[in-house]
C-alpha cells in the first residue's frame, strides 16, 4: 500500500492505495467521481479520459500511485450542477450526446486538444474523435458541436 | 478487468531504476507511459511481481548534438511540432495510437515494447537510428537494425533499460514518405512503409531505404527493392518496386485480411511511398 497526495478538481486528496488500483477506479470508487466512465479498460474507447497536470490521458491506463503530486481534473470540474461551460453547451445545442457514456472523455480530450491546436480543421477534429468510441450519435453532431465550440473566441470558449 | 497485484517502486534516478530492477529479478518490469503495459496488465496478459516506474527517473527530454537524442521517457506528443525531428518521424507520428495516448506513451517505451506493427520502431530502422541502453554491463549502443528480434522481443539483456534513442536529422537532398493502412484511424497497422530516397544532382536515386512493418514480425528493410531504385528517378521504378515488395514479404493472413491481400497492400503502399518521395 502506498500513500498518495494529489489534488482532484482543486480539492486536496490524501489516500492510501494498492499499486494496482487504476486511476479510473480511484476516482469512481474512492472519491465518488462517477462522471469518469469505464469502457474498454485497455485504452481504446476513450470514455475514461481525464486531465492530469493539464494533459489528457486515459484514466484506465494510469495507476493511481502514478498521480502522486499531480493535479487531476475530471468532467465534474466543468459544471457540477452549475451553468454549463461553453463546450458542454455546444454539445447540448447540437444534441451531441444520447446515452452520454462517451461524453465526459470527449469533453476532457477536446479541452486539452484546443489548448495545443486552437483552430483545428474539421479533419483534425474527426481524427481526434477516432480515439473516442460513440455508439449512439454517429459522430456527426459531436463534430458539429466541436466545430461550433472552436469558432468561439478564446474568451467565449472559457465562458 | 483489473491488474493483478504487484509491488511498485518509483525510481528517482536511472541508477535507482537499474538497481531496483536487478534486485527484482526477471519478474520485475519497468513502466514508462504504460499505454501498452497497463492494458496488458488489465487483461492479465502479464503478471510482473514488481513495477519500476521510470517517469520521474530523469530520462525525458530532447537534445541535439549532430544527432537528435530523445530521452526514453520523452512523450510521443513531445515530438509533435518539434522542427528538429526527422520529417519521416513527423509524418508517422499521427499514426501512433491516438492524440490522448501519445500524451502519455513514450518514445523509448514504444521502441522497447517492439510491437511489430508500431510506427516508431519502423522509423528507427528506416533512418538507421540507434538505441542507447544501460544495465548491469554498463552503457552500450545498439543499431536499430540489430535491436528488434521479433514481436515484443529485442536484444535487450536482462536488467537493461532503453535510456535514449538517437535519430538523424532530415537532409535537404533526401526525400521521405510514410504510408500506412489501418482499419480505423489509430488502430494497429495492417501494413506500413517508410521510404527514404537520397538523390544526386541529376535527380537520380543514389541511396534508397525501403522499410516495411506490420506485415513482418519486426521492421524489415527490403534490400532488393532498394537496389531496384538505385539510379532511377524513383517514380519510373515505383510500379516495379511495388510488385517486387509484394513478393518479398510473406505475412500470415489475419481475421481482417488474407495473406494475398496483405502482400498486395504492401506493394501498393511501397509504390505510393516511392511516388510521394519523388
Amino acid at each position: 500500500m502506498t500513500e498518495i497526495d494529489l489534488t482532484v478538481n482543486g480539492r486536496t486528496v490524501r489516500e492510501v492505495v494498492e499499486p494496482r488500483l487504476l486511476l479510473t477506479d480511484f476516482l469512481r470508487h474512492r472519491l465518488g467521481l462517477t462522471g469518469t466512465h469505464v469502457g474498454c479498460e485497455h485504452g481504446v474507447c476513450g470514455a475514461c479520459t481525464v486531465l492530469v497536470d493539464g494533459v489528457s490521458v486515459r484514466g484506465c491506463c494510469l495507476l493511481a500511485v502514478q498521480t502522486d503530486g499531480s493535479h487531476v481534473e475530471t468532467v465534474e470540474s466543468l459544471a457540477d450542477g452549475g451553468p454549463l461551460t461553453a463546450l458542454q453547451d455546444a454539445f447540448r445545442r447540437h444534441h451531441a450526446l444520447q446515452c452520454g457514456f462517451c461524453t465526459p472523455g470527449i469533453l476532457m480530450a477536446v479541452l486539452d486538444f484546443v489548448e495545443r491546436h486552437p483552430n483545428p480543421s474539421r479533419a483534425e477534429i474527426v481524427d481526434l474523435l477516432s480515439g473516442h468510441l460513440c455508439r449512439c450519435t454517429g459522430y456527426a453532431p459531436i463534430v458539429a458541436a466541436i466545430v461550433d465550440f472552436v469558432s468561439l473566441s478564446p474568451s467565449g470558449r472559457t465562458a | 478487468m483489473k491488474p493483478p497485484a504487484f509491488d511498485y517502486v518509483r525510481a528517482e534516478s536511472l541508477a535507482e531504476a537499474l538497481a531496483v530492477l536487478a534486485e527484482g529479478g526477471p519478474d520485475a518490469k519497468p513502466i514508462a507511459g504504460g499505454q501498452s503495459l497497463v492494458p496488458a496488465l488489465n487483461l492479465r496478459l502479464v503478471r510482473p511481481s514488481l513495477l519500476v516506474d521510470l517517469n520521474r527517473a530523469g530520462l525525458d527530454g530532447v537534445s541535439a548534438d549532430g544527432m537528435l537524442r530523445v530521452g526514453a521517457t520523452t512523450r510521443q506528443a513531445a515530438l509533435d511540432g518539434d522542427d528538429r525531428v526527422h520529417p519521416l518521424v513527423r509524418s508517422a507520428l499521427p499514426f501512433v495510437g491516438h492524440f490522448v495516448t501519445r500524451n502519455r506513451g513514450t518514445v523509448g517505451g514504444s521502441i522497447a515494447h517492439a510491437d511489430g506493427a508500431a510506427e516508431l520502431p519502423l522509423c528507427l530502422v528506416a533512418l538507421d537510428g540507434v538505441v542507447v541502453v544501460d544495465g548491469p554491463d554498463g552503457r552500450r549502443e545498439i543499431p536499430g537494425a540489430d535491436f528488434f528480434v521479433t514481436h515484443f522481443s529485442t536484444t535487450l539483456r536482462p536488467g537493461e533499460l532503453v535510456v535514449e534513442t538517437v535519430w538523424p536529422f532530415g537532409q535537404a537532398e533526401e526525400a521521405c514518405a510514410f504510408e500506412e493502412l489501418a482499419l480505423r484511424a489509430g488502430d494497429f497497422a495492417q501494413a506500413m512503409v517508410a521510404v527514404v530516397l537520397g538523390r544526386d544532382g541529376s535527380g537520380a536515386v543514389q541511396s534508397a531505404g525501403v522499410t516495411v512493418g506490420a506485415v513482418t514480425d519486426r521492421p524489415t528493410r527490403l534490400t532488393e527493392v532498394e537496389g531496384l531504385l538505385l539510379g532511377s528517378s524513383g517514380t519510373e521504378a515505383a510500379a516495379d518496386a511495388g510488385a517486387l515488395a509484394a513478393r518479398a514479404v510473406d505475412p500470415p493472413g489475419t481475421v481482417h485480411a488474407s495473406a494475398r491481400y496483405l502482400r498486395e497492400l504492401t506493394g501498393t503502399l511501397v509504390r505510393r511511398a516511392i511516388e510521394r518521395a519523388s
